[in-house]
């Protein structure tokens, strides 16, 4: 399924941010690293406050700017150092090379606008085409998503057409310029389930067929365990273990993903109470020292005042995590 | 694989005749509505039509008939030097109206265009920007529009600037406002991921959505602006003679009004008509583009 590994298309190496606020600093991220490899699914996943959007934001610089402050680390994609572009660049990168499609299709289409002006805009904006050659490129675009009537959908306003239809159109439109790279935050956190399966399979088709590596974010460890080809988990803005997918579903080593999974409502007999990982996210403006899963481990130790590296394990180098315990484990 | 989807039956009539068909209806269901557009078209077709109209050349003199009382030469009567009032009533709603319509229109283009562009860009812009509105409200806005229309010289289009000018920071206020609200709106964000500009993004998404509110400001505004223009004209720093405009007139009407009522009475007649009939309107469009205001 993996392609050959070229030169990464995101590379996120050792990335720290911060935001400043009254008398504290946030720390969003502390020390992330992340590759997505040409034609590559990679999920992340986490829950609230774990990093994963802000890591998709500033991949394309999409916070605010001065509102965040870069303590440290690196962000590349298809070579470009995106930190330190310029915002005339960005521009091009926008949609071009890297196109993003978030969570709610419901407000990512402006009301006052027809489906197809806004298509064609972003396609004339990236491309050299003339109008007609831009909406006739449309159309094929929402023909490819299965859409049944591409012409009538280009002439509705996004509240005439479903959640579904509209998220349709988002990835279409992500498509139009043939990306290198598709970043999905939580793309079908706003979707019935069973339009969630058909989104996501198009997804998927759409990526294969051109090689787009897809960058999927979210908190559905079901949802990551169908579709990504890798997996990275983070908490407290930091990946706590990260391999091939289903290496990582079948024996996760660290007690986080650990937890993770123990909450999935497989995992239990119909009518006996879900598991979940006691405590609550530590404070993101006041982390702990060392190991920030600690409070809320089960094998929390002495060690663990010190915080654990990611490290690889086994002999692929793949996987890796971020805790006293697997390291002790290779070292016997 | 395929995904099934349901294929989209429904055959939609024209959609401008439908939303013509809508606000037919709407319009009917307020009286007021109608009487406001009704007393409007009058007005405009006036203002179109005048040389047709009019009985008399608005600006030949004719001693003989100074002050002459309404009769079926002159409808209107006659001016002190025998000039005919009612075709000069006509053809000042080209300079009242048109200056209402110019206010109204130029200061929200502007007001609004600005107030986007203050919401989404932020920061020392956006700051240097709403102080400088907030000197220019924290002045009465006639004794502005005078002080300006002073400065700049008494003619109705400088009369016309001052009043533009004075009129821009609540159209700026009320844009940025939305343009608040709308900069966090996810297409923004989208359109953004996508590639587009700062100024796509204000003309295209920013500025569309915030039109509803402007173009109901602007519609309530027409009226106040041609109040203004009269009451600019009345003392005498809007329209010079020998142009007829409503405001001038009155003011040279109040000479003889004791003795010669209909010198001013028309003319004003002709404000307090045009003023009622697009405030009128403008109520109407506000309860059109804005129900959940109605009634207030």
């Amino acid at each position: 399924m993996v392609k050959p590994m070229n030169d990464p298309v995101l590379n996120i190496d050792n990335l720290s941010i911060e935001f400043p606020a009254y008398r504290s600093t946030v720390k969003a991220l502390n020390g992330v690293s992340l590759q997505v490899n040409p034609g590559e699914i990679v999920g992340v996943i986490g829950e609230s406050g774990s990093g994963k959007s802000v890591t998709a934001m500033l991949s394309l610089r999409l916070l605010p700017e001065r509102s965040y402050r870069v303590s440290g680390g690196s962000l590349h994609i298809l070579g470009r150092d995106m930190l330190a572009a310029k915002e005339k660049d960005l521009l091009s990168v926008r949609g071009r090379d890297v196109a993003m499609i978030f969570q709610e299709p419901m407000t990512a289409l402006n009301p006052t606008r027809r489906i197809g002006r806004q298509m064609t805009d972003v396609i004339i904006h990236h491309q050299q085409l003339s109008k007609q050659q831009a909406r006739a490129k449309a159309i094929a675009l929402l023909r490819d998503m299965h859409i049944a009537d591409p012409e009538q959908v280009l002439d509705s306003y996004p509240f005439e057409l479903s959640g579904g239809m509209r998220q349709r159109v988002m990835i279409a439109l992500a498509f139009s310029c043939d990306p290198q790279l598709l970043i999905a935050d939580e793309p079908t956190t706003a979707l019935d389930v069973t339009v969630q399966r058909q989104v996501l399979l198009l997804l998927r088709e759409k990526a294969r067929e051109r090689g787009t590596a897809i960058l999927l974010i979210t908190h559905d460890m079901a949802l990551v365990s169908q579709f990504c080809d890798r997996v990275y988990v983070m908490y407290t803005g930091a990946v706590v273990e990260q391999g091939v997918t289903a290496e990582v579903m079948a024996a996760p080593s660290h007690p986080y993903t650990q937890g993770l999974l123990s909450g999935l409502p497989e995992q239990v007999e119909p009518g006996q109470e879900l598991m979940t990982i006691p405590g609550q996210v530590p404070n993101l403006a006041a982390l702990p020292e060392g190991c920030t899963f600690r409070d809320r481990c089960a094998f929390a130790m002495a060690k663990c005042s010190q915080r654990p590296p990611l490290l690889a394990e086994g002999a692929s180098g793949q996987r890796k995590s971020a805790c006293w315990l697997s390291t002790e484990k290779q070292a016997s | 694989m395929t995904i099934p989807l349901a294929p989209s039956t429904v055959a939609l009539p024209p959609r401008w005749r439908d939303k013509l068909a809508y606000l037919g209806y709407q319009v009917r269901r307020s009286p007021l509505t109608m009487a406001g557009l009704a007393i409007t078209l009058l007005v405009l077709l006036c203002m179109a039509f005048a040389p047709w109209l009019a009985s008399h050349d608005p600006n030949a003199l004719n001693l003989a008939q100074r002050l002459a009382e309404p009769s079926a030469a002159h409808w209107f009567g006659t001016d002190e030097v025998g000039r005919d009032l009612f075709s000069r009533v006509l053809y000042g709603s080209r300079q009242s109206v048109g200056v209402g319509l110019f206010v109204a229109f130029s200061s929200c283009l502007i007001g609004g265009l600005l107030g986007c562009m203050s919401g989404v860009i932020g920061g020392r812009f956006d700051s240097l920007i709403m102080r400088l509105m907030d000197i220019m409200l924290s002045v009465p806005s006639l004794v502005l529009i005078m002080a300006l229309a002073a400065a700049l010289g008494a003619s109705l289009f400088n009369a016309m600037l001052a009043i533009t000018l004075v009129r821009i920071p609540f159209y700026v206020r009320l844009a940025r406002g939305q343009a608040l609200s709308i900069r966090q709106m996810g297409y923004v964000k989208a359109a953004q991921t996508f590639g587009a500009g700062r100024w796509h993004i204000v003309l295209w998404h920013v500025a569309r959505n915030a039109t509803p509110p402007l173009l109901v400001q602007l519609s309530l505004d027409i009226g106040a602006a041609i109040l203004m223009a009269s009451a600019l004209g009345f003392i005498g720093l809007g329209a010079q003679q020998p142009t007829a405009e409503w405001g001038a007139m009155v003011a040279t009407g109040r000479n003889y009004i004791l003795d010669q009522w209909w010198y001013s009475t028309f003319p004003g007649l002709a404000i307090l008509l045009t003023a009622t009939g697009f405030n009128l309107l403008g109520d109407g469009v506000r309860d059109l583009l804005d129900p959940r205001q109605q009634g207030k």
